[in-house]
């Protein structure tokens, strides 16, 4: 309350003098070595292949073309709808929405019961769940490849008890790839959703309870809409690092649960080696994620008014 | 003599919205100066134009005669004790006093005997090597006094410094802040929303609202003789009865009011026959009696009362539509022969009718 | 369990966050305990042992793991530092730059490194370099990562700038402090804990990261992200488990810093409530 009572308008502005040498070097840093690097790639995308990696630089449709139509071996064909590509990104999109749900179902209720936990016994939840977000991506994935493979302690586990005659076979399958992202970014879920049930006022339920709404009502019809933006947040910190991951279905899953991460990769350091058709799938990539981050600026801009 | 402070047509905008207007002051040298209003009306803005944290959109700021319009806080001798204090976390008592004066470059030694003094004037003792986590907030208020005290400014501002207090602290504060400056004898110029607090500490008052100054004068002027309606409204309590003046004679007005009854009021050189205004009677100045005394008096009939512990304060209806609220001490009035519905008449203290026009 | 009707209290919610702990934990401890493994199959339990720990440092692997270890290490400090730096800049600049045309842009350029796919920003980069000639190597690994550790360092650092009351850094310029030492002597000390957080979180996710450094390390250069990696390819061997545990707990025991950091920040930032 420094401003105080004078004026509505009281931005901090001591260092709006230096403001620009102070912005300047990460404007520079970010705009060379990312800004640049992205229009540069959606210009490779629009460029012809080199065999070996590399281009050639000639105007060329072709990356978008191979994405979509097939032309038949020799590319004299009738263009026909070509659905392998595509298919990758919808089992992509799928793959990531089912990891969304997954962890909003199992993220909501414990950033609930971690915002509602006494304030001592709260941070050393909430110390848990950061735990893991710091721990290397690759080391999880690689634990979880080991604790679910068919001779992994999982199965040993389940066999042991008796619940199961052989081996469930989970390990480079779509499951374990769902598994394998749901386990990736659970903590990115339960914080933001931590962050605005913390906030949440819980007079609302008491007021909710006074006027005759039962427990599950009051969670539905005044809970759930108030902490909404944290839900929101939290599904897009999942949804869009799993569209575009790459060691969950490299790790966990097989040739047949190919997502677009890996396909991007095989343009570049795999097989392929076909740089402007990976260019054109990482702009395909690019876009998508812009869509949904846009949606989620709308929404919470509606929410805001 | 020069003034200490001295604003000629100062002007501040913040985008479409004015904050503040044909703002002129002068505030002497040695004076206890408040600027009092309601929140929003500017006056905490006029005192970030004075330290130079804001700069005025239009007008002239003058520092004893030195216009101070292009420099930064830092080069103003002028100090600011802030309404959340502001001592900073990471220093200690000691560091926080005498940190203007390590940034003017003073010997370590220098600052020493400074700060030493200013603990003394304070009253600070003890807690010289504390951090502000484990002081209380009675002590960062001396804290944050001594540290803007600590350079000896030409002039010290006050913004709502008293606000966070709890109210025996305050009350004390106040003695307090009225002897350092009476001691030191620099300029205080207080920022304030409690009538109170500037009525009792000090020389002068400029009452604002709506980025005006809308009166200056001392505490007993600015009570006794408000400008207008909004003046009589905010400091105190009053009754405004609408009323036209009927006649005027000399210094004597006589009004009429709304059902009929007549009163006189002191005259302005502005009043004419005829203009609508309201006329302002402080329920202080105002006692009520069953039988019918001498003098300027209302006639009406008692409504409900409220018991305020050092007074009661009736409800006299003089017409349907009029109430008025009179305030009597319960030291010597017996109020318990009052009973609601009697005819009782109202007699005003001389000098205490005013009549403010709309 | 009290008896009162606690209208915060759901049934439920209690197993289901156990759940998410066992889901977030099982998978790490079981590859701890594996790590000290006796047997050479990952498969049968041979008995408690160091062995795997000791062949990380001495087996005929070791030499790689050290450089990419190192590789790591370094690249990660300097990351850190240099992100930290840009971000801290750029955070006073942000919000303690007043209002200004094109600060919604000036934002959403110092959140692009987090809003790009990670695969995408490999992409990109690896064609950037390459047309412009760039050898891959360290250098390039280095430029790449502390551009994407910018936004990392700029979050905790501008939330704990957006906590501090300007009036602080009003108080010290009306006590004669020029902006510099403003900066230097109020602003800076109490942003502190925000700062370190910044350096943490981007120190760790320069160490961490595997899709970038694989995209543009060049040949024959290594972090352990990408030598994990590359073993694990062949199958999970139990050294590798070791390594994964020591890395875990370098972690754990950053991100424990980091907490404790952030207490005494927050402890600091109480004292004018």
């Amino acid at each position: 309350m420094a401003a105080g009572t004078g004026s509505g308008s009281t931005v901090s502005a001591i260092f709006s003098p230096v403001r620009f040498w102070l912005l300047l070097p990460s404007w520079v840093v970010i705009g060379f070595f990312l800004l640049v690097p992205v229009l540069l790639m959606l210009t490779y995308s629009f460029l012809t292949k080199e065999f070996r990696g590399g281009v050639i630089w000639e105007f060329s449709l072709a990356s978008y073309d191979q994405f979509l139509f097939d032309r038949g071996l020799f590319g004299d064909e009738a263009p026909v709808i070509k659905w392998t590509y595509i298919n990758i990104f919808i089992r992509s999109i799928l793959q990531a929405f089912g990891a969304t749900i997954f962890c909003l179902l199992i993220g909501f209720p414990t950033a609930y019961f971690i915002a509602t936990r006494p304030i001592q016994s709260r941070t050393i939840w909430l110390f848990l769940i950061t735990v893991p977000y710091w721990v290397n991506l690759l080391i999880r994935t690689v634990s979880m490849k080991f604790l679910i493979r068919d001779s992994g302690p999982l199965n040993e586990l389940l066999l042991y008890i008796g619940l199961i005659d052989a081996p469930l076979h989970v390990i480079n399958t779509n499951f374990a790839v769902q598994l394998g992202l749901f386990y990736s970014y659970l903590p990115f879920m339960v914080l933001p959703i931590y962050a605005s049930v913390e906030r949440y006022n819980f007079t609302f339920s008491e007021v909710a309870s006074d006027l005759y709404a039962s427990k599950v009502t009051i969670l539905w019809e005044v809970i759930l809409p108030v902490v909404k933006p944290g839900i929101i947040a939290g599904s897009i910190l999942v949804f869009v690092p799993s569209l575009g991951a790459f060691l969950a279905p490299d790790l966990l899953g097989g040739a047949k649960t190919f997502m677009i991460g890996s396909l991007i990769e095989d343009q570049f350091k795999g097989n392929a080696g076909n740089w402007p058709f990976g260019a054109a799938a990482s702009m395909i990539l690019l876009s998508l994620v812009l869509v949904v981050l846009m949606f989620y600026v709308r929404a919470q801009n509606k929410d805001q008014t | 003599m020069t003034s200490a402070v001295s604003l000629h047509d100062v002007r501040k905008d913040f985008g479409s919205l004015t904050a503040l207007s044909d703002v002129t002051l002068e505030i002497e040298d040695n004076e206890f100066f408040t600027l009092l209003g309601p929140s929003g009306c500017g006056k905490t803005t006029l005192l970030r134009m004075i330290a130079g944290f804001e700069g005025a959109t239009a007008g002239t700021i003058r520092l004893f005669g030195d216009e101070i319009e292009h420099l930064p806080p830092n080069k103003r001798p002028v100090n600011t004790v802030f309404q959340n204090y502001a001592i900073f976390p990471h220093m200690n008592v000691a560091e926080n006093i005498g940190f203007s004066l390590r940034m003017l470059g003073w010997t370590k030694l220098e600052i020493q005997t400074r700060v030493d003094e200013m603990v003394e004037m304070v009253k600070l003792g003890a807690l010289v090597d504390r951090k502000p986590s484990q002081i209380s907030g009675g002590q960062q208020q001396r804290v944050a006094l001594a540290r803007a005290m600590a350079p000896r400014p030409k002039v010290l501002l006050l913004d709502e410094p008293l606000s966070a207090l709890d109210l025996k602290l305050r009350q004390e504060m106040r003695t307090e802040l009225k002897r350092l400056q009476r001691d030191t004898g620099i300029t205080f110029i207080f920022v304030t929303h409690d009538q109170e607090e500037a009525l009792s500490m000090s020389d002068r008052i400029a009452v604002m609202s709506d980025g005006k100054v809308q009166q200056i004068g001392t505490p007993f002027e600015i009570y006794e003789h408000p400008n207008n309606r909004f003046i009589a409204d905010f400091i105190g309590e009053t009754n405004m009865l609408p009323s036209i003046i009927d006649t005027v004679e000399g210094f004597n007005l006589v009004c009429q009011l709304e059902g009929g009854q007549t009163l006189d009021a002191l005259a302005n050189c502005d009043n004419i026959p005829g203009a609508t205004g309201v006329l302002s009677l402080r329920p202080e100045r105002l006692s009520i009696t069953k039988t019918e005394p001498t003098g300027k008096i209302l006639k009406g009939e008692l409504g409900d009362r409220v018991y305020l512990g050092t007074d009661t304060q009736f409800i006299v209806k003089l017409s349907a539509e009029l109430n008025l609220k009179v305030r009597m001490q319960n030291s010597f009035f017996q109020g318990a022969n009052y009973k609601t519905g009697d005819t009782v008449f109202v007699t005003i203290a001389d000098g205490a009718a005013r009549f403010l026009v709309d | 369990m009290d008896r009162t009707f606690d209208i915060k209290h759901y049934r439920g919610f209690f197993s289901i966050t156990c759940l998410c702990l066992v889901i977030l934990y099982g998978p790490l401890i079981i590859v701890m305990i594996y790590s000290f493994n006796d047997s050479v199959s990952i498969t049968n339990w041979g008995g408690i042992s160091l062995r795997w720990y000791v062949e990380i440092f001495t087996g005929l692997e070791s030499a790689k793991f050290k450089a990419a270890a190192w590789n790591s290490f370094s690249i990660a400090i300097m990351a850190a530092i240099v992100s930290t730096v840009i971000a801290t800049a750029a955070a006073i600049g942000m919000i303690r730059g007043g209002n200004f045309k094109g600060k919604f842009a000036s934002f959403a350029l110092i959140s692009l490194p987090i809003m790009v796919p990670e695969i995408v920003t490999a992409v990109a980069t690896l064609i950037f370099f390459s047309t412009i000639g760039f050898k891959l190597g360290t250098l390039s690994i280095l430029v790449a990562h502390t551009v994407f550790c910018i936004p990392f360092a700029y979050l905790p650092i501008s939330a704990r700038l957006q906590g501090i009351d300007a009036s602080y850094e009003e108080a010290a310029q009306d006590l004669f402090a020029n902006r510099w030492k403003t900066f230097r002597y109020v602003l800076m000390p109490i942003m502190w804990p925000g700062i370190v957080a910044g350096f943490l979180l981007a120190f760790i996710i320069s160490l961490d990261d595997f899709i970038i450094t694989n995209f543009i390390k060049g040949a024959g250069i290594e972090t352990l992200p990408t030598a994990i990696f590359g073993s694990v390819k062949q199958g999970i061997k139990p050294n590798i488990m070791a390594l994964s545990t020591l890395l875990l707990l370098f972690s754990i025991a950053l991100v424990t810093l980091s907490y404790f950091i952030g207490k005494r920040g927050e402890a600091n930032q109480n004292t004018q409530q």
